[in-house]
């Protein structure tokens, strides 16, 4: 079986330096460093990108300014956010002809000034959430405490993912919380942020940028580098992120129809999965996530935790890089780091006491259930 | 903004900002009552407001009284507030309305050790504006 992309290689995966605050950088100069570093990294220069996709939060960069930056020469431009969607995107155009070599680049900084509330893109101003003093992390807590009602999941799961988790992103040198060793009776006892997240149940807030290199698998043969392919991809969407009630009864399982579609594409299942970029903005979401794509049963998440699976010497590590809980967290950007990562993982690019022994095939995510969307892509060291 | 302390103990947060579509909404609730529009062609509910029926795509939707009877489906005790203009902890609930639609509120005199899925709960309004009363629950008598 061969994928839908398999004309499709990745050749560029470079992420810029991220920390809790970057006052020194603008979002442009690290759109710009991050797109030379991997431009760079595939041994490309910027005559060589045909087609870009760069967009910024904060200061709304778009991608018909940036081929303006490349001197006017690239010819397509992509408009899916940063994330899966867009490498997606991207590899489309490419396996279709109409880009050869696609830039997607993304940055976050200058954001989060105002440390008495949560950060602002975690709090809709909608008019049937704000007012109930709704952000992220309560959304996702009424998931979480939903599914605990029903299957009688254990806090301490919760502690063992985001313990693990964490305890990657203190051996990762490029991570915001490198050093920062967490245990779960660390987790346990941190205070209580939305029953039942506890402090160290939720991500960080950083700033960094990050891009990616795709080109053809033509071109890809003659650069000195370790393609990576796509070998699927699917988006899951159900609605607006943060508008209606999470109802895990509707959409407790979002992702399940992404993931069933990525597998269909490439004739791979989950046994066939090395690692996994989870979106871990909470730890919970993790246990649904590999409930959802079937890793286990329902209900049985809290079980496959607990037995150690998903540590970086178990058989299926989850956010190998230290995730969004530890690595870093800078709003939009993470989209994109989750298949980014899974790039610098199979290409064995990451500190050596994070990197897996010769990984095939990775599974990245975006979205989660309380955001009411989750998007799915699958990656491998070979083409299927 | 009402200058008297609110029942529920909290200082002014953030308060809705009506569009065309959900005035209808605020305005009954302002009255002290709580609605949900319903499709006519399919007598299907639809909360939050929009401009059609998700069921049947119908654009013949109407305002009906909603009992303000529900369960408790799920929950969460904030203990780290939106923002500062929130009195923690305060608990965000998702209730399941006799009529089969869910919607999101706080949950006020329940301590939070106390809460329980499946809890029967009523609505209750409180001013907050001249134009805003949200709509909270509490535990209903059975
Ligand atoms: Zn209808």
């Amino acid at each position: 079986m061969k994928s839908p992309y398999d004309g499709v290689a990745i050749v560029g995966a470079y992420n810029t330096v991220q920390a809790k605050q970057l006052p020194n950088w603008t979002e442009s100069g690290l759109v710009l460093d991050a797109i030379r570093g991997a431009l760079g990294d595939a041994g490309l220069t910027p005559a060589d990108v045909d087609g870009v996709n760069v967009s910024t939060w904060v200061s709304q960069l778009s991608s018909r300014t940036v081929c303006q930056w490349f001197g006017g020469r690239p010819s397509w431009t992509g408009t899916s956010h940063p994330g899966i969607e867009s490498v997606l995107e991207a590899a489309a155009a490419i396996q279709s002809g109409q880009a050869h070599t696609v830039v997607i680049a993304t940055a976050q900084c200058g954001e989060y000034t105002e440390r008495e509330s949560t950060v602002s893109w975690t709090r809709p101003e909608n008019e049937f959430v704000e007012c109930w003093g709704l952000y992220t992390a309560a959304e996702f807590a009424l998931m979480a405490q939903r599914h605990m009602h029903i299957y009688g999941t254990p806090r301490e799961a919760f502690s063992e993912v985001a313990a693990a988790i964490r305890s990657n992103g203190a051996l990762n040198p490029d991570a915001v919380f490198y050093g920062r060793e967490c245990s779960p009776a660390e987790v346990e006892n941190s205070r209580m942020v939305a029953d039942p997240f506890r402090l160290l149940d939720c991500c960080i807030t950083s700033e960094g940028g990050a891009a990616m290199v795709l080109t053809s698998t033509e071109r890809a043969k003659d650069l000195d580098v370790k393609p990576i392919y796509v070998l699927g991809g699917g988006l899951d969407r159900q609605g607006m992120s943060y508008v209606t009630a999470p109802v895990w009864e509707k959409y407790g399982w979002v992702g399940r129809r992404a993931a069933e579609m990525t597998f269909e594409q490439c004739g791979l299942s989950t046994r066939d999965v090395d690692f996994a970029e989870f979106y871990d903005p909470f730890s919970f979401e993790i246990i649904r996530q590999l409930e959802a794509f079937g890793f286990c049963k329902e209900g049985e998440g809290a079980d496959f935790v607990l037995e150690g699976r998903i540590r970086i010497d178990g058989d299926l590590p989850v956010a190998t890089n230290g995730g969004i809980l530890s690595y870093s967290h800078a709003g939009v950007v993470q989209l994109l780091q989750k298949p980014l990562n899974a790039v610098l993982q199979l290409q064995g690019r990451l500190a050596p006491e994070i990197t897996l022994h010769q990984p095939k095939v990775a599974l990245a995510t975006n979205g989660g259930s309380g955001a009411l969307f989750c998007d799915v892509m699958a990656l491998g060291s070979e083409p299927v | 903004m009402s200058d008297s302390t609110p029942a529920t103990g909290r200082p002014q947060t953030p308060l809705p900002q009506p569009t065309e579509l959900s005035k209808p909404y605020w305005e009954a609730c302002r009255e002290g009552r709580l609605t949900v529009q319903r499709c006519k062609s399919c007598d299907g509910y639809v909360f939050i407001p929009q401009p059609c029926c998700g069921t049947c795509l119908s654009e013949d939707l109407e305002w009906v009284k909603s009992s303000g009877k529900g369960t408790l489906y799920s929950f969460t005790t904030v203990y780290r507030p939106q923002q500062p203009t929130f009195e923690v902890p305060y608990t965000v609930i998702v209730v399941e309305l006799e009529e089969g639609y869910y919607m999101l509120s706080n949950l006020i005199g329940v301590e939070p050790d106390e809460i329980k899925i499946g809890t029967p709960l009523e609505v209750f309004f409180e001013e907050r504006s001249e134009e805003i009363s949200l709509p909270f629950f509490r535990v209903r008598a059975e």
